[in-house]
């Protein structure tokens, strides 16, 4: 069960502006086992999205992957021909994105684009007449109802915008999963939502991995969300990867001063009364950054060994961070 | 420390910026350079055209172009039905048609603009107003009811510039309302409305700024539009009345001789074709440059 | 004195009807976006207003300013009624109670420097005598609240989320108002910004004797910085109370449901979760009875047909439920 479905090396996903040469992405690397939830957190600006859909072979103009390898489930995909890569798209990896309303196609039925993902992946329908159209149809049904969408039949021939901002993000789900995807990479899924249909839809997402056991990349900005859902998760911060681990050993004792700061930040109703201590300053700008610690301008604990390059350092048996600090407190 | 909006920047409006895409859009550049030249031989016409545009000359009669048999130099496209030499009249012309334009333009755009913003802030009754008003004028066809106008008011310069304003308003109006509605809901002029601001203030100061630009768009492309009718009202005689030179006038008056003095109407012709087509263009770099959201 | 009062508040909105509808006598469709809603703000607290999009606190807090001009109810803020001025008067009102917005995109007009947007509520009250005191004013308020002197003349697009949030509050503070509806001022910022705004919130405050309303949907959020928190539903205030005592000892299980949902990073796994079945209902068509009925796990049907008062249940802490004798609650801590 621990070997690696996804991973991700050197990932390097630059775009070119009018302003200057954006590395959105720089080195990271990523690694979602089989069955897990890893999460991905980090602020706009940090590089999670555009790492997934490096992976995903998505990213738009003026973008385009510089270096690195993604390989999944044993083959390369960066080697993959455009029309390889829309077959493991949707098939093998299936993406879900942060605002329902627009990624929905408003001009077709939910049934419509549930089938039109079958059409395009599923090998093991009919190959034609009624029996496919019926085989499509009870599997849309039965995607509806695995999301948790009652009477499934009548809600098919519905339009997005008759739904609910929840129950759209169900029915994005719902088409992602329509072939059983090995991975499922939910961007954001419940950013748009409120906490009461946002604590039904990531249970709703933690549900169906374990009954399917497949495995989600849950990128996300709340740590609160990756607390509760995610076996692993990685801190990531101006294009690079700060911080990964097991969960519980990161939110519990982060490394990374940046995790530190971010973990303080979250202002909590037990700290009522006490100063809050947020990290100054902001994200540097990505364009022409130094070859220092990304984090410098913004640490507490800098120094003068920061201002040359950090790599990442074994801080633990599983646990990974990029700053200087980490073996300095062992010694 | 490097941080977005600490290192030094130079205070950059949005006016600015959109004005530096224009700039980078050459093909838009050129021909925004074709139409100031055309403004300058308007401005400077005594002095441009090499003859006076109401001289006749009937030994001239006809006479066609420099480089065809029977030409000469000093007359290079050639002269008219009564000798008058059409170079000083198309550069004599320019003098109408841009001026028309930009009046109509002008007068339409002003009344637009207050039209709009008072239809799209204020809605209720001045909408409803306003707004039947534009669904009515805009069911006319725009010739036919400025010839109309222009016959019930007799010929004359001012005359069509009011006769092409009375309708031609309703298009800014229409663009100005459209992006009132809209800016009317946006946080910062509930904003403004929180520190106490007044209506004038929000719809003058807060409002009016933001939605400029496509009024600026429409009004280049509307511009050329203008310019064709006053040429179509021109053809048919209901224009500045002769020896005005007008280029629509012009090509009217070259008709007659079309197969054995080709020159009479297609150098008008063409000056109108060269014009229009230059503002368009220009207009398209300013839409791009100005409101992406238009583009492709 | 309270400082602000608010009674029998209620924001309706009228469907638009068609000639169509008035000659067949159809009914016209009313929303209650916010409905009879009794408040008060002491000086110098902060009153948390918390619900989840669509209950009406964002119009709750612009009815209060008249900036949605509220159907019915009265609002009386330092014993002047509010909802009785004239123009002239309620102009002169604006410079005491202020306003900061959620977006800190919207918020600012594109076409304006930072000198000019700060500025403006100096030039519409007559608040500076001259350019130069008006430009030393903008400036000490602008360098109070995190910005440089250099960035004085720049546009809002060229800064960050949080920067312009701190355009907004320079603004709504440079007449030196006395109230603020802070309308969800962080929840478009990422977290670590998120912070570095509270703390200059409640730096303002202590400073400047300012009286917040702070709305949010963030339970973590209110919990850290109100004093006081109302709970809203559906246009309607289902549980109020110091916070506290509140967060302590919910008694709406609406309030309790909400606190579960709130994924926590201290408390992981060891809060049973309250599912909520179903999204929330059309204000348009308000459920019968108690609103909340439709999704309250502990429904009856007396819940559907009775509309619950509004009681006390602590000192200060009222809720409106039909089953508070029986002192129920959804939440378990489940042993860690």
């Amino acid at each position: 069960m621990k070997d690696a479905l996804l991973e991700v090396r050197g990932l390097r996903t630059v775009f070119e502006t009018r302003a200057g040469r954006v590395c959105a992405v720089d080195g990271v690397d990523v690694e979602v086992r089989r069955g897990e939830c890893l999460g991905i957190v980090g602020e706009s600006g940090s590089g999670k999205s555009v790492t997934f859909s490096s992976v995903m072979g998505l990213v738009k103009s003026p973008g385009h992957i510089e270096s690195g390898t993604v390989v999944f489930d044993g083959r390369d995909l960066r080697g993959l021909t455009p029309r390889e890569m829309r077959a493991v798209r949707g098939r093998d990896i299936a993406m879900t994105m942060q605002d329902a309303l627009t990624a929905l196609n408003p001009a077709l039925t939910v049934g419509e684009q549930i089938a039109e993902v079958l059409e395009a992946h599923d090998e093991t329908l009919p190959a034609r007449g009624a029996a496919r159209r019926t085989a499509i149809r009870n599997t849309s049904v039965e995607m509806l109802g695995l999301v948790g969408i009652p009477s499934a039949e009548t809600r098919l021939k519905q339009y997005p915008h008759e739904f609910s901002g929840g129950m759209r993000q169900r029915i994005m789900i719902a088409i992602a999963l329509a072939c059983r995807p090995k991975l499922l990479i939910a961007d954001e899924p419940t950013t748009a939502l409120d906490v009461t249909i946002q604590a039904q839809v990531l249970e709703l997402i933690s549900d169906i991995r374990a009954r399917l056991g497949m495995s989600v990349a849950l990128i996300t900005h709340d740590l609160g969300v990756v607390a509760e859902h995610c076996d692993r998760v990685m801190v990531m911060y101006a294009g690079q990867v700060v911080e990964e681990g097991p969960t519980a050993e990161v939110i519990g004792a982060p490394k990374h001063p940046y995790t530190q700061g971010l973990l303080a930040s979250i202002p909590r109703p037990g700290l009522r009364g006490q100063p809050i201590h947020p990290i100054e300053g902001q994200v540097p700008d990505l364009i022409g950054l130094p070859p220092q610690c990304r984090f410098y301008s913004r640490c507490a604990h800098r120094r003068d060994a920061c201002l040359t390059p950090v790599e990442m350092r074994q801080a633990g048996p599983q646990r990974r961070a990029r700053c200087i600090l980490i073996g300095e407190d062992e010694a | 420390m490097t941080m977005t909006a600490d290192t030094p920047v130079a205070s950059e409006s949005i006016f600015r910026r959109n004005l530096s895409n224009f700039a980078a859009n050459r093909l838009a550049m050129a021909c925004a350079l074709i139409v100031v030249l055309f403004a300058v031989m308007a401005v400077f016409a005594p002095w441009i055209a090499p003859h006076d545009p109401n001289e006749t000359d009937l030994f001239r009669r006809l006479q066609p172009p420099a480089w065809i048999a029977g030409g000469e130099w000093s007359f290079l496209l050639g002269c008219d039905a009564l000798g008058r030499d059409i170079l000083s009249r198309i550069i004599y012309g320019a003098r109408i048609s841009i001026f028309i334009g930009l009046a109509v333009i002008f007068v339409a755009t002003t009344v637009g603009i207050l039209a709009g913003l008072a239809a799209g802030y204020l809605r209720g009754w001045v909408d409803i107003l306003i707004s039947r008003l534009v669904d009515i004028l805009l069911g006319f066809p725009y010739l036919i009811f400025a010839i109309g106008l222009m016959a019930m008011m007799g010929p004359g310069l001012w005359n069509i510039i009011l006769a092409l304003a009375y309708k031609e308003w309703v298009i800014p109006a229409r663009v100005v309302r459209g992006e009132t509605l809209v800016t009317r809901e946006l946080e910062y002029v509930e904003a403004a409305r929180a520190l106490g601001a007044s209506r004038w203030h929000i719809m003058l100061r807060e409002i009016l700024p933001n939605v400029l630009s496509p009024v600026i768009v429409v009004a280049t492309i509307r511009m050329a539009h203008v310019i064709i009718l006053e040429a179509s009202l021109s053809f048919l005689g209901l224009g500045v009345q002769p020896p005005t030179a007008s280029w629509g006038s012009m090509v009217s008056d070259g008709r007659a001789f079309i197969l054995e003095a080709w020159w009479v109407s297609t150098f008008p012709g063409l000056a109108i074709l060269l014009l229009v087509l230059a503002i368009n263009v220009t207009s398209q770099g300013l839409r791009d440059a100005f409101d992406p959201r238009f583009s492709e | 004195m309270s400082l602000l009062k608010v009674e029998g508040l209620s924001k309706h909105y009228e469907g638009r009807d068609g000639i169509f509808d008035r000659i067949t006598g159809r009914e016209k469709t009313v929303v209650r976006a916010v409905n009879d809603i009794d408040l008060t703000v002491e000086k110098g607290e902060i009153l948390g207003l918390i619900g989840e999009s669509g209950c009406g606190k964002s119009t709750l807090g612009r009815a209060i300013l008249r900036l949605h001009e509220p159907t019915k109810g009265r609002v009386t803020f330092d014993g002047a009624e509010v909802t009785a001025l004239d123009p002239a008067q309620m102009k002169a009102m604006r410079r005491r109670m202020q306003i900061i917005f959620q977006d800190p995109y919207a918020s600012l007009n594109p076409r304006r420097t930072v000198a000019e947007i700060v500025g403006l509520p100096l030039r519409l009250h007559g608040l500076a005598k001259t350019d130069a005191e008006a430009r030393e004013k903008v400036a000490a308020i602008c360098a109070r609240v995190g910005l440089k002197p250099g960035q004085l003349d720049r546009y809002p697009h060229q800064f960050s989320g949080g920067q312009r949030q701190r355009i907004g509050i320079a603004r709504a503070l440079v007449s030196h108002p006395e109230f603020i509806v802070c309308d969800e001022p962080v929840s478009a910022l990422d977290v670590s910004i998120q912070a570095q705004i509270i703390a200059l919130l409640l730096e303002l405050k202590r400073e400047m004797g300012l009286t917040y309303l702070f709305i949010s949907h963030d339970i973590s959020v209110i919990g850290y910085l109100a004093d006081r928190v109302a709970v809203m539903y559906l246009g309607e205030i289902v549980e109020m109370g110091p916070v506290e005592e509140v967060l302590a000892n919910p008694r709406h299980p609406y309030t309790q449901s909400l606190m579960s949902a709130v994924p926590e990073v201290d408390h992981a796994g060891r809060r049973k979760r309250v599912r909520l079945t179903g999204d929330l209902p059309s204000p348009l068509r308000p459920p019968s009875g108690c609103k909340f009925h439709t999704r309250c796990p502990l429904a009856t049907d007396a819940c559907g047909k009775i509309v619950p008062k509004t009681e006390t249940v602590g000192p200060g802490h009222t809720a409106a439920c039909l089953r508070l004798a029986e002192n129920l609650s959804l939440l378990e801590e489940v042993p860690a």
